[in-house]
């Protein structure tokens, strides 16, 4: 029972967050909006006992890539002294695409068979299996993932430094 | 979860009233001054007094604030770092929220700290308040990945992330498992009922002392200490992001900045320092491991679980408070050259050394 209030509250808070985000024009405040919405799809992960995938959500979007995005932000608008305000744009595709995600969305629940069951949630360590998967049966998407995230280490060391100074010379 | 609201809360109270005034009177005699006299017996009440005075003091928003952000943000970096708190054992029996990847969770919201960071420093509306925040972000930022690679060393040897689980593994209690002295199997010296300091991560693998030494370092910049207080540096940005806070709210951006040193000091012991297992061991007949670890089922093992854990994380936070007053603040430049060239390529040497250890000997 309490947890179930519990989590109508989250889904509360990420409709309510996300609806911030496409209300407002200060684009400060739709980056907390996300933060919050964030979080909150965290906690629903949390409850339903999706422990790892909680703590991920939280480590790599809602404090790693959302206090990048705020950084960015901040930058241009304070200390450069001019308002930052968005505003929409592409009415018709915006509708289209969203419209046949849901159909995709709503079909793809409808025919599926969500089983599994809370005691087999339950059995040993979560981190462990997820560990197991991972370096298993999963092992050539983790290490292609891997691959691509140097791929972006590299790339980002390369403009940051010595390409620059090439570029005077 | 009952742990946080029936130990930690009045703790962290305490606690924090005790450390302001531990650091003012440590750093008068390291300074060779008195430091607070007058307040009660030698200012031990000092503290409560200056507390007293700021819930007494005007509550002022800046007129070209953005009102709510500004009012919540002392709020928003308080309530991560408290939780963080919850994820903590306090003894054998008084375990923390069932989570099998509490360090994991920990390391999560320790990052989640800088957002109120921003936020405050962001509806300051104050440059002065913005360069301090800027500052803030870049540093816990770049502090997180050391601080991160050196608790999976520890991972490395405990090959679990739960912190009770971690905690057992570092004591007499511990079940289906043999320490060996320092981790090596070739000397062949079984320590297991030994207990005591033997057992202890740092010493069932030493190498993960270095380890420590980058946490350390690493935790103090995540909790804005000094050599690492840029984003308050007094001298040039007035108090960084907390420049516009007065009274109660300023309050309680303090009370975050000791919790959250106390949140780092408890993970270092927790994770290197053997958590709450009694540091002296069994010598034959002298069983003083026994003794100070309390009997199971019985109130000893509670009383005698927190005391250590207690006084040895106070005892780095004091290591913290003497680390502030004796080194000068760092420059900018200096503080993430220090943590992108050499605290992060030492930790990644270290996790391959601590692997090596693992797998080898």
């Amino acid at each position: 029972m309490m947890q179930e209030v519990i989590l109508y509250l989250f889904i509360g808070f990420s409709i309510m967050s996300v609806l911030v985000i496409l209300l407002n024009r200060n684009v400060f405040y739709s980056a907390l909006a996300l933060l919050t919405c964030l979080i909150s799809l965290s906690g629903i992960y949390g409850l339903l006992q999706a422990e790892f995938l909680a703590v991920t959500q939280l480590l790599i979007y809602a404090g790693g890539v959302l206090v990048l995005m705020i950084f960015g932000i901040m930058l241009t608008n304070r200390i450069a002294g001019k308002s930052f305000e968005s505003k929409s744009h592409n009415w018709i595709p915006g509708i289209l695409v969203t419209t046949s995600l849901l159909v995709v969305l709503v079909i793809t629940f409808q025919n599926s068979s969500i089983k599994a069951t809370q005691n087999e949630l339950n059995t040993g360590n979560h981190i462990r299996n997820v560990g197991i998967e991972l370096m298993s049966t999963y092992a050539a998407p983790f290490e292609v993932s891997g691959v691509l995230l140097l791929v972006c280490l590299i790339g980002a060391a390369l403009t940051a430094s010595s390409f620059k100074k090439s570029s005077h010379e | 979860m009952l742990s946080t609201i029936y130990f930690m809360l009045p703790f962290l109270v305490l606690y924090t009233i005790l450390v302001v005034y531990a650091e003012r009177k440590i750093s008068a005699f390291m300074q060779d001054r008195l430091g607070p006299m007058e307040v009660g017996y030698y200012g031990l009440l000092q503290t409560v007094a200056d507390l007293l005075k700021l819930i007494q003091k005007e509550d002022i928003v800046p007129a070209t604030a953005s009102k709510s952000l500004f009012k919540i943000a002392p709020l928003l970096i308080f309530v991560p770092i408290f939780l963080g708190f919850s994820f903590l054992p306090l003894s054998p029996a008084w375990g923390s929220s069932p989570f099998s990847s509490a360090l994991f969770f920990l390391v999560a919201i320790i990052s989640l700290d800088v957002i109120g960071i921003i936020v405050a420093g962001w509806a300051s509306n104050n440059k002065y308040s913005m360069l301090g925040t800027l500052r803030s972000a870049a540093q816990i930022i770049s502090y997180e990945v050391p601080l991160g690679l050196s608790a999976l060393c520890v991972c490395i040897l405990t090959q679990t992330l739960d912190l009770q689980e971690i905690s057992f593994q570092q004591g007499i209690l511990v079940k289906d498992q043999t320490n060996f002295l320092f981790g090596i199997k070739s000397l062949d010296v079984d320590v297991t009922l030994t207990g005591g300091f033997l057992t202890w991560n740092v010493f069932r693998m030493p190498i993960l002392l270095f380890a420590w030494c980058i946490f350390f370092i690493a935790s103090l910049a995540e909790s804005n200490r000094a050599p690492f207080d840029l984003p308050e540096a007094e001298s040039e940005l007035v108090a960084g992001f907390q420049t516009e806070y007065s009274g109660f709210r300023w309050a309680v951006i303090m009370l975050a900045e000791y919790a959250m040193m106390l949140l780092v000091s408890f993970a270092g012991v927790i994770l290197f320092w053997g958590s709450w297992n009694t540091p002296l061991p069994n010598i034959g007949s002298l069983k003083l491991a026994d003794w100070t670890t309390g009997s199971t089922g019985s109130i000893s093992l509670h009383l005698w679980g927190i005391f250590w854990l207690v006084s040895k994380t106070l005892f780095t936070v004091a290591l913290q408070i003497w680390v502030r007053w004796t080194y000068p603040r760092m420059r900018i430049d200096q503080l993430t050259s220090l943590s992108w060239k050499l605290l992060t390529p030492v930790a990644l040497v270290l996790l391959i050394i601590c692997s090596l250890w693992k797998l080898v000997l």
